[in-house]
């Protein structure tokens, strides 16, 4: 068995909690070595570096790797791969992009959004928006992995991996990088919050989002939300949580003026606590809340923030 | 230029899914069957392109059982110019894998030379989101996928993608593959005398032997069970209780 995380890097800044979730997973299985392409890898190697059971850092760089696109895996990159019997990436919007295409060239499938290892080849994931759980078993030479990782712990630090730098040969003709549009703030990353205050259409519009995000700082929490919330021009897309959006299981997720469709819920059902505010007492978000408030969010919310 | 849209049928969004008792997948005989939810984006894309000029044929792709001919009129009445069905199973409960569909898809290309492919970004039943992906690296085209803009001529195409920090716009030669995500456009309903007409477009019927493709499933799938449930909660009569549970579970980040 011989194992390959590719560590998600954009731009040469290492997606740490991603990366260290998905290291956490593989090496249930065995120790790793950890794939570091990017344009500029030095910052990220180091960090990957003290990660436990990291056997063997593979460093590649070039300016054609820092954006991510897939194209770039060249079939020099691609040869390297094939040396391992399992390759693991975290199933973020970089996993889901890249595996595929790997697997599509060396004619394998993947097992994507493994919540769950069983065995070095025997995988869970969950299926139709979570409500059933599947059992697979890959019978491919090399098992092509993504990893669900608001199911996994992050890997403890305390290794101390070799670097290596490789030269590999990376072209792309047919793709290139245009722009990146990245809304920043100060709050807490979604997917590694602890503490998620999401919204619905319930709130009703942009400026009303307010009474949501105030909550939110006051707990220290990163806001989510929505995919109603998203398309009505609420909040930005990669704020949605769901089926389709990100996958969140933190120590708690307040769910304000969100009804609770399955394909919501799917993102977000795995949360510790889950609290849930909505005026409909029939809404279907109340069956998976852990504590439910039936009030007018205008209301409650801004008394809630008042008093924490 | 040619566009193919590749349409699955699923079990429709609305409907729970139910998994069967002996372990042995989700029930789908006897509920609402309807054309993957983002496979309506791809197409309704499609047909703007064609109502824009850039598009001169629509060609929807179905793969699965005989019944995938409803998805099918369902993609020719929405403005699919014809209709080609892969019956690759006899069974509904059988699953065919993104790579098979991705080999069978490539064996499409290859006899039609469309300039762009449009799937969805995701089945929502098997939930893989790897069709797009393993197709273009089939094909050795580029792929974006994701899509939430596609901005085409006659040799490029700009396509702004909805990732995890944000949106990502990345220029792609053309023939590509394209996955398109939620918020790229609203589809339409099919009309009804669309729907009369669509029932006299062509619909071309294949098996995976003509088109010399192994469907042969590399997953075995071991067992199907239901998720875990949560405890049922409770309702709080007020805020000042709600503040408690919250202090008592909000460690800060
Ligand atoms: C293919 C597909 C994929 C999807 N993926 C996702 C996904 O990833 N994530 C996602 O979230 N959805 C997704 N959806 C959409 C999903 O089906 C629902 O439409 C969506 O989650 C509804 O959002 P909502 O709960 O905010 O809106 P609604 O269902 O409209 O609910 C609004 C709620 O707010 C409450 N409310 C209104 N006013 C107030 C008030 N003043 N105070 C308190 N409560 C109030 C109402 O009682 C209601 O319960 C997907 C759908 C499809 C078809
Ligand atoms: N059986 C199928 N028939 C037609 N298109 C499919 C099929 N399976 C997948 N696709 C296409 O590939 C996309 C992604 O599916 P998946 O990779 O299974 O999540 C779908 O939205 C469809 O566009």
């Amino acid at each position: 068995m011989k194992i390959l995380v590719i560590a998600e890097i954009h731009n040469g800044t290492l997606a740490e909690d991603q990366t260290s979730k998905t290291i956490c997973a593989a090496s249930e299985l065995s120790t790793v070595d950890v794939l570091c392409a990017s344009s500029n890898c030095d910052q990220a190697a180091k960090q990957l570096q003290s990660i436990e059971k990291v056997d063997t850092i593979k460093v590649i760089e070039s300016e054609l790797l820092s954006e991510n696109l897939a194209e770039s895996y060249s079939a020099d990159l691609i040869e390297l791969l094939k040396e391992y019997t399992h390759i693991f990436v975290p199933s973020s919007s970089f996993g889901k992009n890249l595996l595929p295409r790997i697997a599509g060239i060396l004619d394998m499938m993947i097992v994507s959004d493994v919540s769950k290892i069983i065995e070095t080849d025997t995988f869970e994931r969950p299926i139709y928006a979570g409500n059933a759980i599947q059992r697979v078993q890959s019978k491919d030479k090399i098992k092509l992995v993504s990893i669900r990782t608001s199911n996994f712990n992050s890997a403890p630090s305390g290794g101390n991996a070799k670097i290596e730098k490789l030269s590999i040969n990376i072209q792309n003709k047919i793709s290139s990088w245009l722009e990146n549009k990245v809304q920043d703030n100060d709050r807490p990353e979604l997917t590694s919050a602890k503490v998620i205050v999401s919204g619905g259409r319930g709130v009703g519009s942009k400026e009303n989002f307010a009474v949501i995000e105030k909550l939110a700082d006051k707990l220290g929490a990163a806001v989510g939300a929505s995919r109603a919330a998203v398309d009505s021009g609420f909040a930005p897309n990669d704020w949605q949580v769901g089926q389709t959006g990100k996958v969140v299981a933190p120590e708690l997720y307040v769910a304000v003026g969100i009804s609770g469709a399955i394909q919501h819920l799917a993102g977000m059902k795995d949360s510790k606590v889950i609290v849930a505010i909505n005026k409909d007492e029939e809404a279907p978000i109340f069956q998976v809340a852990d504590f439910g408030l039936v009030e007018d969010l205008f209301k409650a919310v801004p008394e809630i923030e008042k008093k924490l | 230029m040619k566009i193919l849209v590749p349409v699955k049928r699923v079990l429709d969004y609305n409907v729970k899914a139910k998994v069967k008792a002996d372990g042995s997948g989700v029930d789908l005989a006897n509920v609402k069957m309807s054309m993957n939810p983002f496979d309506e984006i791809a197409l309704e894309e499609a047909i703007r392109l064609k109502e824009k000029g850039v598009a001169e044929e629509i060609i929807a792709v179905s793969i699965g059982v005989q019944q995938n001919q409803e998805t099918l009129r369902t993609a020719l009445a929405m403005g699919a110019d014809r209709a080609i069905l892969i019956v690759a199973s006899t069974d509904v409960n059988v699953d065919i894998e993104p790579l098979t569909v991705s080999n069978l898809l490539a064996a499409i290309v290859k006899k039609e030379d469309p300039k762009l492919i449009l799937c969805g970004k995701q089945a929502i039943d098997n939930d893989f989101n790897a069709t797009a992906q393993m197709l273009s690296a089939k094909l050795d085209w580029p792929q974006a996928t994701f899509a939430s803009e596609i901005d085409l001529d006659k040799d490029n195409c700009k396509v702004t993608r909805e990732i995890d920090g944000g949106l990502q716009t990345i220029k792609i030669n053309l023939p590509a593959v394209v996955s398109v995500d939620l918020r790229l456009n609203e589809p339409r309903y099919a009309s009804l005398p669309n729907i009369m007409k669509a029932k006299r477009k062509p619909l071309e019927e294949m098996k995976p032997e003509d088109l010399a493709v192994d469907i042969s499933p590399r997953l075995k799938i071991l067992e199907t069970k239901e998720p875990e449930t949560r405890a049922s909660g409770i309702i709080v009569e007020n805020v000042d209780e709600l503040v408690e549970k919250i202090k008592k579970n909000a460690g800060r980040n």
